[in-house]
């Protein structure tokens, strides 16, 4: 007979990062919801308390508007201890120039937070982070928690088993929940999973204290997002939080001289008062970020939700592993818990996002193109802004941008909006206007 | 208001969504309190109130007509928008996202009942 889960089936969630936690949250309340009696432990060694990188999943630290709507509706609270600042706008910074756009009725659609306990030079803690969050409501549902790493996992009669420091338990569901940054993959091997691992890249990340009003008084509640024509960058964010400010570096081979030509980039620099410079030894880490799904995320009794599966192509890494979560919780409760349940429920909406992601590699080949082709940049800039005083609200171009650049919206919808002839004549029409602007200010300058 | 709320912010006594407008979103509540308020034949009755982490303006989105009511904000209060496009996308990808919203319905309608029953008591 196929495995379900029954009255003491027991689950075991290996990483209580947002992937993990979100799992145990939903199979419990799901399994509440048809008068299910299932046990969930969690397995995470770190202390999301702690601040600097020992307490820390990682990330740039951004939940999408999508993500923020749907845990609204799910009733999932983003309390102000959690978020640090409220998004209402972003700016895009390019070296011919620079627009503001602003969500629909100016409504703080983004939370940016702190994964862990926050960057290790932190002084005074005055918010807690997202995955201690995320766990603690967990564990209200009636998760375990339990300290410890795993040591081993295996199979006993066709229960699983798994090894912590001092006990071994049997489970009769695994969720792999480890992201690509810790050691993980070789467990679900040993459980049997055929599948070619997650593709990676390095990315940088940086925390530079600022203060609170300084992070106000120069970024605002906007987020700030480069496109320069640097080799090796593909794109890069500041991300204003409480008191700190988020530096993420997408690209290629990002080393302390990419770094240091970023941050000298007069684009960049003007944000910063003038005689502001990167203080030495600020909190920074070099996670790698998964650009390839693994080809097959589960097995019987065994199944991959967020990063060490899927996710969502540099943006909403944190909406990719609700969406991964859900769907497999919703399997394990309402199908089943074998290989063929998770194929028919659980697979359509892995595969959507691996699918996605490929509409997401076109999308960002253009934008890299694009960078580097200053008359379609001004182009862009110039309709967008021209966009923001609109009187028919007609935002074509600023909700390209919107949706890319925040993952607000599916990579496919994005590059077929991007694709009918109003929207190219206007891309083309405001090319051609900035370029004419561009020449008489040119020629007005004094030789 | 503190950076760290989400939401857009409504000063006491203004209106979110007004009775016989055509809506296309729907709210939930992320801070405060809000009155809800039905007009009939030149006649204004405060027919609920609404708290942190309800939903409203659902109405307008499952059945396409004009707003049964309309919302106002008592006190400073922060409110989240859903359009309907992007909603009905993320139930349509996953059903028991209007779970909540089903159980918030119910919730009204035995209300409604009992407030039917209690009249027709009286």
């Amino acid at each position: 007979m196929a495995p379900v889960l029954e009255n003491g089936s027991r689950v075991a969630v290996i990483g209580g990062g947002p992937a993990g936690s979100l799992f145990a949250y939903f199979l419990l309340t799901f399994a509440r919801r048809v008068d299910l009696d299932v046990a969930v432990d969690i397995y995470e060694p770190r202390d999301f308390t702690k601040a600097g990188p020992i307490g820390c999943n990682m990330c740039g630290g951004i939940i999408s508007e999508t993500l923020v709507q749907a845990l609204a509706v799910e009733g999932i609270d983003l309390p102000p201890t959690v978020v640090q600042r409220g998004i209402d706008s972003y700016v895009l910074h390019t070296d011919t120039g620079t627009v503001r756009i602003d969500t629909p009725l100016r409504e703080r659609r983004i939370a940016s937070v702190h994964r862990g306990g926050g960057p290790r030079d932190l002084e005074e803690r005055r918010w807690g982070g997202l995955d201690g969050h995320l766990l603690s409501l967990a564990q209200q549902q009636g998760a375990q928690v339990i300290a410890s790493k795993v040591g081993d996992v295996g199979w006993d009669n066709g229960r699983l088993e798994v090894r912590g420091k001092t006990t071994t338990r049997s489970y009769d569901l695994l969720a792999g929940a480890t992201g690509v940054n810790s050691i993980g993959w070789q467990l679900y091997e040993k459980l049997g999973l055929r599948s070619r691992p997650p593709q990676t890249v390095k990315t940088y990340i940086t925390e530079l204290k600022f203060g609170s009003a300084m992070v106000t008084k120069y970024f605002g509640s906007s987020m700030h997002l480069f496109l320069l024509p640097l080799p090796r960058l593909d794109c890069a964010a500041i991300i204003p939080k409480g008191d700190f400010l988020t530096v993420c570096l997408i690209g290629r081979q990002i080393d302390d001289d990419l770094i240091a030509r970023f941050f000298a980039h007069p684009s960049v620099k003007r944000c910063f008062p003038e005689s502001w410079a990167p203080a030495p030894g600020a909190c920074h880490c070099s996670p790698k970020i998964n650009v390839r799904e693994a080809s097959q995320p589960f097995t019987d009794r065994v199944v991959l939700i967020g990063d060490c599966g899927a996710t969502r192509l540099y943006k909403d890494g944190i909406g990719a592993a609700f969406r991964t979560a859900k769907a497999a919780a919703r399997t394990a409760v309402f199908s089943g818990i074998a290989a063929a349940d998770f194929k028919r429920h659980y697979w359509p909406i892995y595969h959507s996002i691996a699918r996605d992601n490929q509409y997401g590699m076109v999308l960002f080949g253009i934008v890299d193109w694009i960078k580097m082709l200053r008359p379609l940049l001004r182009g862009i800039l110039h309709t967008a802004s021209v966009e923001q005083y609109s009187p028919n609200g007609d935002r074509r171009m600023s909700l390209v941008l919107w949706d890319t650049f925040t993952g607000s919206a599916p990579y496919r919808e994005i590059v077929l909006r991007t694709l009918t002839p109003r929207f190219l004549g206007g891309f083309l029409g405001g090319s051609l206007r900035a370029a004419a602007l561009s020449w008489r200010e040119r020629s007005r300058a004094p030789r | 208001m503190t950076e760290e709320l989400l939401g857009r912010e409504y000063q006491d006594g203004e209106v979110i969504c007004r009775q016989g407008d055509y809506g296309d979103c729907l709210y939930v509540v992320q801070r405060g309190q809000l009155v809800v308020l039905h007009e009939k034949d030149g006649r204004t009755a405060v027919v609920g109130e609404l708290n942190s982490g309800e939903i409203f303006g659902e109405m307008a989105i499952f059945e396409r007509l004009p707003r049964s009511a309309t919302v106002k904000a008592q006190g400073n209060v922060l409110v989240l928008t859903l359009d309907r496009r992007a909603f009905l996308r993320a139930v349509h990808e996953d059903p028991s996202l209007a779970y909540r919203i089903l159980q918030m319905m119910s919730h009204r309608i035995r209300m409604l009942t009992e407030e039917v029953s209690r009249l027709q008591a009286a």
